[in-house]
């Protein structure tokens, strides 16, 4: 069984929905960046979804822009993420890791290595959000061979009758993208979600997370209550950046990713 | 937009359903936007088989923009290269003073049946953005321009002219602050306001079906140019010329020509400061195919993927892709893409607006510079066709700039 479903049938166990927190890989470096992706699942994490920087992501909110520039300038590339999960995978060999990006830097890379060596690397999943399914049969193939997920996106403006037909396809989760907007920016009201899990439950029997605009453990509980999970991403890079000292890392910078982290992560166990 | 002069196996048949030009193309977009680039797709193919969408633009093109523009025979540029003669397209002439006006009206008149309020727009050198704003001030629709800060400072009577017309011009400073960088930000607004907006994409890039339409609007300047070069010359021309950035320009005046496989196309791509500098904006001499703004096409990027700054003395070049059709020609040989550098750029336009007395835009002035290194290599009986996508006013501080002149 993959860990992805392994987790998602342990939480719903627990009568609960899962708390997916966001790191940006190598923000502001390195080894600020493995500390707190070693340390997340010990706060509360049940799945990760590690944030592989690109120049140019268009989809995102200006604190996730921010993480990736600052990601960049300190090296990350994808060998480089990949590294950081087989590193985490030394020691936790249960918590999913999904990464989440771009297309570009994958297609430069080769799909088909790419899909084999972050397989090997521990790697679950793949978030492309630039990816729509009528374009993702590139890369569809090597995902099946390497036994991934790749996660589909749905978004308010999906249609039910598309819905259904690009969710025929997903597999591990559905990433349902909660808002019209990009990331850390506006946030769902709790019936609007409530309308869209009804959409979606109707298109699918696989979990369902929402991401996108959430930013308090209240937020994540009444998310994690009405979905499967809850990610959140904005929140925890931005509370980290404020401890950062001419964007580099200091002492305070993972307890205060750790804390935030926690805090969610309470909220959604009290439901 | 078929022409009579199609042929059966037609160069002008591409994209594909799914929006392909061979591999190039296709709609890389978040899933929020898929569904409106299929609604989009809808919208524009009902507009295009309706006669009525045909004669609306007809006449705002014919009695707004000022079309047909003229193809002036540059005798004197011709004599002084002393080889092939030298056809201006003068695009410059139409309203707002470039050929961005001829996509611009197309697609407000669509949008406008689609019933969007609100109009997003990116720009670089300006062009695009004035055009946007002026058909936004004409039809009475909300205006919002994205345009990277670094452009905004160099190109500030442009900024003041959308601001005049009553768009709210908005600079952005991620990344360096360019071309690129505007279209993200356009791209992350549409986002947010899918349902009163429409993003009006400047050239022949970004996900299907903006490539195709705007190529489209855009073919009415080769439609004119393959007839008036044949009343003029009595025949089709021996080679047309026109520069890149994204684009559009260059398809405008490529497409109608594409099936007279006997007509050598070429595509000049801004060059900076050298091929070899690493301050160039030429995609397809010096990039790789890859994924950006919702199509594969060639890009500037590193070897991790990562898209890399463009440089071009021309704000309107300093992109580092291009349309994915011109990706597909260049692949199948049907264009030649060539470079002018910053230099031979600044050459060309002091050398045209002293012979013709016509003022260039620095990214027409890439065109110019190719003819000036291909007519002398022809005969006087050959004929080259010129595409002058814009007149050179907003570029009068930069060039003099160049030439160590203090205004």
């Amino acid at each position: 069984m993959s860990r992805i479903k392994a987790c998602f049938d342990a939480i719903k166990a627990e009568g609960r929905g899962a708390l997916i927190p966001y790191l940006e890989a190598f923000d502001p470096d390195r080894d600020t960046s493995q500390k707190l992706l070693n340390a997340m699942p010990k706060a509360g994490a049940d799945i990760i979804e590690v944030g592989v920087p690109f120049s140019d992501p268009s989809a995102d909110g200006p604190t996730i822009q921010l993480a990736a520039q600052r990601g960049l300038k300190a090296g990350a590339t994808l060998t480089g993420v990949l590294e950081m999960v087989a590193e985490f995978r030394r020691t936790n060999d249960h918590t999913p890791i999904v990464l989440m990006g771009y297309f570009n830097p994958i297609d430069h890379y080769g799909v088909e290595r790419f899909c084999q060596e972050a397989a090997r690397s521990g790697v679950d999943g793949l978030i492309v959000v630039d990816l729509p399914p009528e374009e993702a049969g590139i890369i569809r193939p090597h995902i099946k061979a390497n036994a991934l997920d790749l996660i589909t996106l749905a978004a308010p403006t999906t249609p039910d009758e598309r819905l259904k037909a690009i969710l025929a396809e997903a597999s591990g989760f559905v990433y349902y993208v909660s808002i019209t907007g990009i990331t850390g920016t506006n946030t769902a009201t709790e019936d609007q979600l409530t309308q869209a899990m009804t959409r979606l439950r109707r298109a699918t029997d696989i979990p369902v997370v929402a991401g996108f605009g959430i930013r308090t453990p209240e937020q994540a509980r009444t998310a994690s209550r009405i979905t499967d999970g809850a990610v959140v991403a904005s929140a925890i890079i931005k509370a980290m950046a404020a401890t950062f000292d001419d964007g580099k890392a200091t002492e305070a910078s993972v307890p205060t990713a750790l804390e935030k982290i926690l805090s969610l992560s309470q909220a959604t166990k009290n439901r | 937009m078929t022409t009579p002069h199609q042929k059966p196996n037609s160069l002008r048949a591409g994209p594909d359903l799914s929006g392909h030009f061979g591999p190039f193309g296709g709609r890389f977009v978040a899933e929020t936007l898929m569904p409106l680039m299929l609604e989009l797709d809808e919208a524009y193919k009902k507009a295009k088989a309706d006669p009525a969408f045909h004669e609306e633009r007809a006449y705002y093109l014919r009695d707004y923009v000022g079309r047909p523009s003229p193809l002036w025979h540059a005798k004197r540029l011709s004599n002084a290269l002393g080889g092939a003669q030298i056809y201006l397209k003068r695009e410059e002439l139409n309203h707002t003073g470039s050929h961005k006006l001829n996509n611009v009206m197309g697609q407000i008149l669509l949008a406008r049946r689609m019933g969007k309020k609100r109009i997003v727009a990116e720009t670089g050198a300006g062009q695009h953005g004035v055009a946007t704003a002026t058909v936004c001030a004409l039809f009475g629709l909300e205006c919002v321009i994205y345009m990277g800060a670094k452009d905004v400072e160099r190109q500030k009577p442009n900024v003041f002219r959308m601001h005049l017309l009553g768009a709210k011009v908005t600079p952005v400073t991620t990344g360096a602050g360019t071309l690129k960088d505007a279209m993200n930000e356009a791209m992350r607004d549409w986002v947010a306001n899918v349902d009163s907006t429409y993003f009006l994409v400047g050239t022949v890039a970004g996900p299907h079906p903006y490539p195709a339409m705007v190529r489209d609007f855009q073919s009415v300047i080769g439609d004119e140019a393959r007839v008036q070069i044949q009343e003029q010359t009595g025949r089709l021309p021996d080679g047309i010329i026109a520069a890149i950035g994204g684009g559009s320009n260059a398809m405008g005046i490529f497409h109608p020509f594409l099936d007279d496989v006997d007509v050598p196309l070429y595509g000049v791509e801004a060059g900076g400061l050298g091929l070899d500098s690493g301050e160039t904006a030429a995609s397809i001499a010096r990039g790789s195919p890859g994924v950006l703004h919702g199509n594969r096409t060639y890009l500037l990027q590193d070897t991790h993927g990562q898209i890399t700054e463009a440089h071009s003395i021309s704000a309107g070049l300093d992109y580092p892709g291009i349309g994915p059709e011109h990706s597909w020609l260049n692949d199948i040989g049907r264009v030649n893409y060539v470079s002018a550098t910053d230099h031979e750029a600044l050459q060309a336009f002091q050398e045209l607006t002293r012979l013709e007395g016509i003022i260039p835009a620095l990214e027409s002035a890439h065109a110019v510079a190719y003819a000036r290194t291909l007519a002398p290599t022809m005969g006087t009986d050959k004929n080259l066709v010129v595409n002058l996508s814009g007149r050179g006013d907003k570029d009068v501080p930069t060039v003099a700039a160049h030439l160590g002149v203090q205004l």
